[in-house]
């Protein structure tokens, strides 16, 4: 049966849908602004027959996660910005290994330590592989509320179809807001296919290995990185997801993600009683992004404003999506503060005045 | 005039070892250090239900020679990677099987957590004092003196520090119940090797902690010596800094002579 409509935080939200989603290995090291989340599980799994450990690194954390994906089971880990730095090496050995797992990143400022509030200067790291070698990982961005919890069940089922670690990218704004959510039932884990690939003993087969050093001589590895290919083709071909919001009078089309684009929602609501129409374009896959989708409705409505958590890099995918057709325009706000609508306001205020006083054109 | 003979198999290759040539140099340990593992595996009914996690380094390709399940680790994650294949089958057998830079230099906090945690995991720590995939750098465990291609001139404690001695540092953890270091360089050694990595797998079986079985093992490729003098070289001067025997024994079994 579906929960009851439930008052909780961001973080504690993908906490409870994971369980639900049939994940019952947790693995993770504290950092802030996510600690809610392996504070809940460590209390949740229990309940539920799983295991919570509270790792001794990040690197150790995902290597158990690695562990016990390898082992057929359903598992994640998360972590903030540095943390998830810090797991890059086992995303790629998982990628490589082709195996399935979710990593939780509430973004946090940087560089380096940076500091504990919201940001989105993680997205080139997310979108773009983030280890070494050459792979994708497909990311999720949940604009909070309901829909972390249905991007955490969709997250579980991408990585198993793919076989492929799949990250979720919030940020320390949403895992830190409380909203009403209301929770699917727990899926039954027998439903799930079975993964004929997990290592469980070689009892009534031969013995197999599961690995990421491909040596032969003959074009082994070659050959692997153009089946991995093959499969980031079908991701980005089968797997991109969006929000348009965007009536008919529209024009100016914002494109925003995650907290940034509630954020925008509010300042485009306020600029309607000014007699200013934009819209919205929310990406909710980043990798793949949904790039066809963006170009035919920047070929209608060809004024674009980016507005970001950081200072300018899901707008290259923008610039990739609309090309010179489009007036781009982008305004960032570095991480470490906490945004307002008033703020992306006088951006789009801008645009329409066309006074250069918030954001810049971007020239393609 | 007729005799009935009555055949008994004494001696074979054992089911937990694939028919494939190593890549191990000559006079190299890790050869009796699998077929060691193999045995025992073999002899306690073990091969079936063990998933082994090898290192990255000289035994990265141990999947290769060994007939049991196994899956790679980053390099010194070995013990993180195992953690998550026993919480997941703690019905399973899961052994590490790793050298002394996976072990002791880039995993040493895997090790470390691992072994405090009491996993339920059985390791096979090589220790040959060099780093042999990579071509002869210093390894944590390089003694003093010795040749390295990162330290010309022999290991010096004031520039590389004293080599570790892990095992003595695993032992002071709580969940660590069994830990033994024998050697690859004498029949006798051989045969103690074998009997430590058994009680080391009966602590899993039984449930007890974590334990651990330290293999001083020869490198002659890498010590630039003959395989009969690496053997020597054990014997003689490794075992000074890295003495043999029990380290840590608390599983209440007593051993048959």
């Amino acid at each position: 049966m579906p929960s009851e409509k439930m008052l909780m935080n961001g973080s504690q939200t993908v906490g409870e849908a994971a369980v639900r989603a049939g994940c019952r290995y947790y693995f993770g090291y504290p950092i802030t602004p996510q600690n809610e989340l392996p504070e809940y599980l460590s209390a949740r799994m229990p309940e539920v027959g799983g295991t919570f450990i509270q790792g001794e690194s990040e690197i150790a954390s995902i290597n158990m996660v690695l562990g016990a994906s390898v082992s057929g089971a359903r598992t994640m880990t998360s972590s903030s910005s540095p943390g998830v730095s810090l797991k890059q090496e086992g995303i790629s050995y998982m990628a490589g290994m082709e195996l399935p797992a979710v990593i939780i990143n509430m973004m946090r400022g940087g560089p380096g330590l940076g500091n504990i509030a919201p940001s989105a200067a993680d997205y080139f790291q997310a979108t773009r592989g983030g280890g070494h070698g050459d792979y994708r990982t497909p990311v999720l961005a949940p604009g909070g509320g309901q829909e972390l919890v249905d991007l955490t069940f969709e997250a579980f089922d991408l990585a198993d179809k793919y076989r492929n670690p799949v990250l979720i990218l919030g940020d320390g704004l949403m895992g830190q807001i409380m909203e009403p959510v209301v929770f699917p039932d727990f899926i039954d884990l027998k439903d799930l296919p079975e993964k004929d690939w997990a290592l469980r003993g070689c009892k009534g087969r031969e013995a197999r290995a599961v690995f990421s050093m491909i040596l032969g001589q003959k074009g082994e590895l070659y050959r692997h990185n153009l089946d991995l290919q093959k499969k980031y083709d079908r991701i980005t071909a089968e797997e991109q997801r969006w929000e348009t919001k965007c009536p008919e009078n529209t024009e100016l089309i914002v494109v925003a993600y995650g907290s940034a684009a509630r954020i925008a929602e509010s300042a485009i609501e306020e600029l309607k009683t000014e007699g200013i129409n934009a819209g919205l374009f929310r990406p909710i896959s980043l990798w793949p992004f949904p790039l066809p989708a963006l170009r035919e409705l920047s070929k209608q409505i060809p004024k674009v404003a980016v507005f970001e958590l950081c200072l300018g890099q899901m707008v290259e995918d923008v610039i990739l999506s609309v090309g010179e057709r489009s007036e781009i325009y982008f305004h960032g706000l570095p991480g470490g503060i906490i945004p307002t609508p008033a703020q992306v306001a006088e951006f789009l205020r801008s645009i329409v005045k066309g006074d250069g006083k918030v954001g810049r054109r971007i020239e393609v | 005039m007729s005799t009935d003979i009555e055949y008994k198999k004494i001696f074979g290759w054992p089911e937990s070892l694939k028919h494939n040539p190593t890549h191990y140099c000559p006079g190299c340990g890790h050869s009796i250090a699998h077929r060691l593992v193999a045995e025992c595996l073999d002899e306690m009914g073990l091969r079936e239900k063990t998933i082994g996690v090898p290192p990255v380094g000289c035994s990265v390709l141990a999947y290769n020679y060994f007939n049991f399940d196994m899956v790679e680790a980053p390099h010194g994650r070995a013990l993180a990677v195992a953690t998550g294949v026993k919480r997941v089958h703690p019905d399973k057998f899961v052994l590490t099987y790793q050298g002394d830079g996976d072990l002791a230099a880039i995993g040493t906090a895997e090790t470390i957590h691992a072994a405090n945690r009491g996993e339920r995991i059985s390791t096979i720590f090589i220790n040959n004092a060099i780093y042999g995939m990579t071509g002869g750098q210093m390894a944590p465990t390089t003694l003093l003196g010795q040749n390295a291609t990162t330290a010309p001139g022999g290991r010096d404690s004031r520039l590389h520090g004293q080599p570790i001695d892990i095992s003595s540092m695993l032992a002071v953890c709580g969940g660590v119940v069994f830990v033994e270091r024998c050697a690859l360089t004498s029949v006798k050694q051989i045969r103690k090797a074998k009997k430590a990595i058994k009680k080391s797998f009966q602590c899993q079986l039984d449930d007890l902690g974590f334990s651990l079985v330290e293999l001083l093992s020869p490198c002659p490729t890498n010590w630039k010596v003959s395989p009969k003098d690496s053997w020597d070289w054990v014997n003689e001067e490794m075992v000074k800094t890295y003495p043999l025997g029990v380290i840590k024994d608390t599983t209440g079994y007593e051993d048959k002579k």
